[in-house]
């Protein structure tokens, strides 16, 4: 039996601790925004932070993550309030099949934990998820936005 | 705001901007505004409902057997031990089908070059005797869990005789090359000519000038990042079959199961689409395993799901491009197109199943004399044999070949001939007085400002100012180049579809789409259409789209359709609804039909302030009481439209980019488009579809490629190890422009959108990449542009930089 905290709450699953974080959570957690996209770490669907940092949920086995914290894009929202990420992707339009969202979402929210205010060049090299709807401009502009938006908050 | 936005940068250069008020009719939230999407905020959340998250109660789980060969007989096939295996509740091979299952097939009367009919094969359900590459279904085998069913494929023993094979379209050509399929020892499917033949033939012997280019178009995969899945059910008690599934177009999918696949009353089959993670083209509606599920469903008395690995999907899904281009461009001395002449070599693989995988070599092909007057024109296709997996298409289907070739073309005429590369264009452009116009190659041009909308992309780009770029490169020790496209496109081609407003009694509409949205945004975009044809929120309507029990009709998203199609049958419904309901509130407001007006969601007396709201009059349109003599109950009205002719968005495209030629890496570093895709519903969903389209004709410049051996046909590129995809860092930001050239081929003046950005930025890419390598001498280029292959090409040059 695995113990997690998955967005918040003590879940415990009862698999082989080879098995990848991304399947637990899917099949046995039924949390669902991870996404299946290789299985081989290369595109980030199945991104989720762990204690805070994005991981590739497909290339992480569970015995590895055992009580560790983990956010998926469900966690994201607090008590019902959109995170300024979200908020931003929502003004911005990112999202077109929105498959990757979830992933590209809490990569940027680790970013911006950072690095407050971004560059282009921080951003392009910390999003490394692939998105083939092709929404990387519009991603890099949220990025801004939501950066922008805390600024403005803090001030 | 977006940063590609079109509104400040049109402000500067004077440009039109999308969303311009010809077509900001009516309403808030209404066609031409820049409305956020309804469905983001499920997507957001983690609530986005693909097929992988759906499971149904009792279900099994479903792998594919393939074949490891990519060409071999089958002596035997030994399911003993797999069916041994634990959790497994099936083993099937096509003896287990034995004749339950029909085939698709090719419509198409077309021969080879000897007259003989077009040789075809469709996939049978699994491989009977014999599979035609890496890939090919040989078995099904069900389990409890996917991971028992994974462990018992392992075990069903195949006892192959290997062949020799063929996996490359110039190989297969080649004297003495193995035959993809016995049967057809010249790997030849068949050909086809569209054009004059002869009139071109005679342009040329007496043509000034004669430019010969070959082009070769890569292989690629949709890669959208749901790979495929389904779910198939069967209910024995009321005898249907339920799939759900991601494919684009629900109901052609219950179409081509039900007539041909299971041959059973269309309505025994239900298909329920869900969110799909992309499809471009790629999930198209004859996929192989639909019919795997369904019948091992029935045959098992529960649901069986399937969900494909990324491997799987470049073994088997249909592929796309693949081709090679010996093209000739005749002209006068003074540099007048006077005829093109095009050999299209296309790689069809093993199996060709129906239209669909031929589709991509005849249906957009036209395209290729562009945007230019051409006299006359000859295309020849050779569709060849290979021993890989089906072609069908994908963002473009066969446009951005068309684009790639004419627009290369005339780059590498004006080199050769000492031109200039714009004036060339200039001098041989269509202009409006033109049109509309029949080209040499048969497309029906309505309308369209192409030297406006090419002259905006330059100035956009800054085109007069290259020189000093170039230079400025230089001094940094970068080569830069500047690539111009002026693509078009056939959209919304003549088919059906449809659309249905269905009020309740409380007088809340729902909208029931034929045309299935997969990533484009269609819920944002018909709701502003309803909110400009009838005034509605958006908030007061629900959508419905994808499930053919719920939805009457349908055909499907591709080719650029559905704002065309479906936008127009909705307001085909929407003027029904106003029709009835004028009836309705001229009732209730005791006057004549006659003298009732509707506008923004009411109803009135023409000059006073009597009037009625929609939402009244659909509440009592359910109240026979209330409702004039004659005049039905109820309030559900639907629309079908069918375009008589295609539309033909257009647009141009200027590319810059930056060589190091100590490694060959490139950056794209600027990218403009002006477009006209007629009247713009939304311009944040057009900018969208066409930064996606840049990105995947720009992935397939730069990186992209399905690589098979060409002569053991193995599959090279399985993974995103080997197959190299787009991110984030390989683009800069682009910037979008548009005019708006409304064409009356539809009610809305739209021309589709989903496609432009692949056509354009195939040519306009490469185009710069071959600028850029021009002063030393290079004037051949193959697409990848990956730094290897740029690099090889710097190494080779004739001068060194
Ligand atoms: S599924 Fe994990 S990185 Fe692709
Ligand atoms: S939105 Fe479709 S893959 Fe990113």
């Amino acid at each position: 039996m695995i113990r997690l905290v998955v967005n918040g709450q003590a879940r415990q699953a009862d698999v082989e601790p080879e098995m990848p974080l991304l399947w637990v959570l899917r099949d046995e957690l039924d949390v669902k925004g991870p996404k299946y996209g290789c299985g081989i770490a290369q595109c980030g669907s199945c991104t989720v932070l762990l204690d805070g940092a994005p991981v590739r949920s497909c290339s992480v086995p569970v015995a590895a993550v055992a009580g560790k914290k983990i956010t998926t894009i469900e966690g994201l929202a607090q008590n019902g309030v959109m995170h300024p990420v979200q908020k931003a992707w929502i003004d911005h339009e990112v999202p077109q099949c929105g498959y990757c969202q979830g992933g590209q979402m809490l990569a940027a929210v680790s970013l911006l934990q950072k690095k407050p205010k971004p560059t282009d060049a921080d951003i392009d090299a910390a999003m490394t998820n692939i998105c083939r709807c092709g929404t990387y401009a519009r991603i890099r502009t949220a990025i801004h936005a939501a950066a922008a938006a805390a600024t403005a908050k803090r001030v | 705001m977006d940063k590609s936005g079109i509104d400040s940068r049109g402000a500067r250069s004077g440009a039109e901007k999308f969303g311009a008020s010809r077509s900001a009719m009516g309403g808030s939230g209404g066609i031409g505004q820049s409305v956020t999407r309804e469905e983001d905020a499920r997507f957001l959340t983690g609530r986005g409902r693909y097929v992988a998250d759906i499971n149904l109660a009792g279900q099994a789980w479903g792998v594919v057997v393939r074949s490891p060969h990519a060409h071999a007989a089958i002596r035997s096939i030994d399911t003993a031990a797999a069916r041994a295996m634990p959790g497994v509740v099936g083993v099937f091979t096509a003896e287990d089908l034995g004749d339950d299952l029909g085939t698709t097939a090719v419509a198409f009367k077309r021969v080879r070059p000897d007259g003989s009919p077009i040789f075809w094969r469709a996939y049978p359900g699994l491989a009977r005797g014999e599979v035609h590459h890496v890939g090919d279904p040989v078995a099904f085998v069900v389990a409890e869990r996917l991971d028992l069913a994974r462990d018992a494929a392992e075990q069903v023993l195949v006892d192959y005789d290997a062949r020799c094979a063929v996996g490359d379209l110039e190989h297969a050509l080649a004297p003495g090359a193995p035959a993809a399929w016995l049967e057809c020892p010249d790997n030849i499917s068949h050909v086809h000519d569209i054009g004059d033949r002869a009139a071109t033939d005679a342009a040329f012997a007496s043509a000034a000038h004669v430019v010969r280019s070959r082009y070769r178009v890569s292989r690629v995969h949709a890669q959208y990042m749901e790979p495929r899945a389904a779910i198939g059910s069967y209910d024995a008690i009321d005898g249907r079959f339920t799939l759900y599934c991601d494919a684009q177009q629900p109901h052609r999918v219950r179409d081509i199961l039900a007539r041909e696949i299971f041959r059973i009353p269309t309505g025994r089959v239900r298909v329920v689409g869900v969110d799909i993670g992309g499809g471009f083209g790629g999930k198209g509606p004859q996929m192989l395993e639909f019919r795997l599920l369904l019948w091992a469903s029935r045959r098992l008395g529960r649901p069986v799901k399937w969900q494909c690995e990324r491997s799987e999907s470049l073994l088997f899904d249909e592929h796309a491009r693949d081709n090679i281009h010996e093209a000739e461009l005749a002209l006068d001395a003074q540099g007048r197109f006077l005829a093109l002449r095009s050999h299209w070599i296309a790689n069809v693989g093993a199996y060709v199943s129906s239209d669909r995988n031929i589709q991509a070599s005849f249906q957009n092909t036209p395209g290729m004399v562009g945007v230019y007057d051409f006299p006359t024109a000859h295309v020849r296709f050779t569709c060849v044999l290979t021993n890989t997996p089906s072609l069908a298409p994908y963002r473009g289907a066969g446009r951005p070949e068309a684009s790639y070739v004419i627009e290369r073309l005339i780059d590498d005429a004006a080199a050769q001939l000492g031109m200039d590369r714009v004036a060339l264009r200039r001098r041989n452009i269509l202009s409006p007085a033109q049109l509309p116009k029949v080209t040499a190659l048969g497309y029906h041009y309505d309308c369209g400002e192409f030297e406006r909308c090419m002259d905006m992309a330059l100035e956009m780009g800054d085109w007069n100012g290259f020189v000093a770029r170039r230079e400025a490169s230089r001094a940094r020790g970068l080569l830069r180049g500047i690539g111009l496209s002026n693509p078009i496109e056939r959209a919304a081609s003549p088919g059906m579809e449809y659309a249905e407003i269905r009020f309740d009694t409380r007088g809340r509409a729902t909208a029931l789409m034929g045309s299935k949205n997969h990533g484009q945004g269609h819920e944002t975009a018909f709701k502003q259409v309803l909110a400009t044809h009838l005034g509605m929120a958006a908030a007061d309507i629900d959508y419905v789209d994808g499930d053919t029990d719920r939805v009457a009709f349908g055909v499907g998203t591709f080719g650029s359709r559905s704002a065309v199609t479906a936008g127009t049958a909705l307001v085909i419904a929407a003027g029904k609804v106003i029709e009835k309901g004028r009836l309705i509130a001229a009732h209730l407001l005791e006057a004549a039909s006659g003298d009732v007006t509707f506008e923004a969601g009411t109803f009135r007396i023409a000059g006073t302030d009597r009037q009625v709201s929609l939402k009244e009059v659909a509440i009592a349109a359910f109240q026979p009481e209330r409702l004039p003599a004659g005049v039905e109950p109820g309030l559900f009205e639907n629309g079908m439209f069918s375009p008589e002719d295609n539309t033909y968005p257009y647009g141009a495209h200027v590319c810059e980019v930056e060589i190091d030629p100590q490694t060959g890496t490139l950056e794209i570093v600027r990218y403009v488009v002006a477009d006209d895709v007629g009247t713009v519903i939304n311009p944040l969903l057009v900018k969208g579809q066409i930064h996606g389209g840049i990105g995947q004709g720009g992935g397939q410049v730069l990186m992209e490629r399905v690589v098979y051996d060409p002569e053991t046909a193995q599959l090279m590129t399985a993974s995103f190890m080997d197959y190299a995809m787009p991110r984030a860092a390989d683009f800069c930001d682009i910037e979008i422009a548009g005019i708006e050239v409304p064409t009356d081929r539809n009610l809305l003046g739209v021309k589709g959108a989903g496609e432009a950005g692949a056509v354009g930025a195939v040519p306009a890419l490469m185009n710069a990449i071959i600028d850029a390598l021009a002063p030393l001498g290079v004037t051949e280029f193959e697409m990848p542009a990956t730094p290897e292959r740029v690099w090889r090409a710097i190494q080779t040059a004739p001068r060194q930089p």
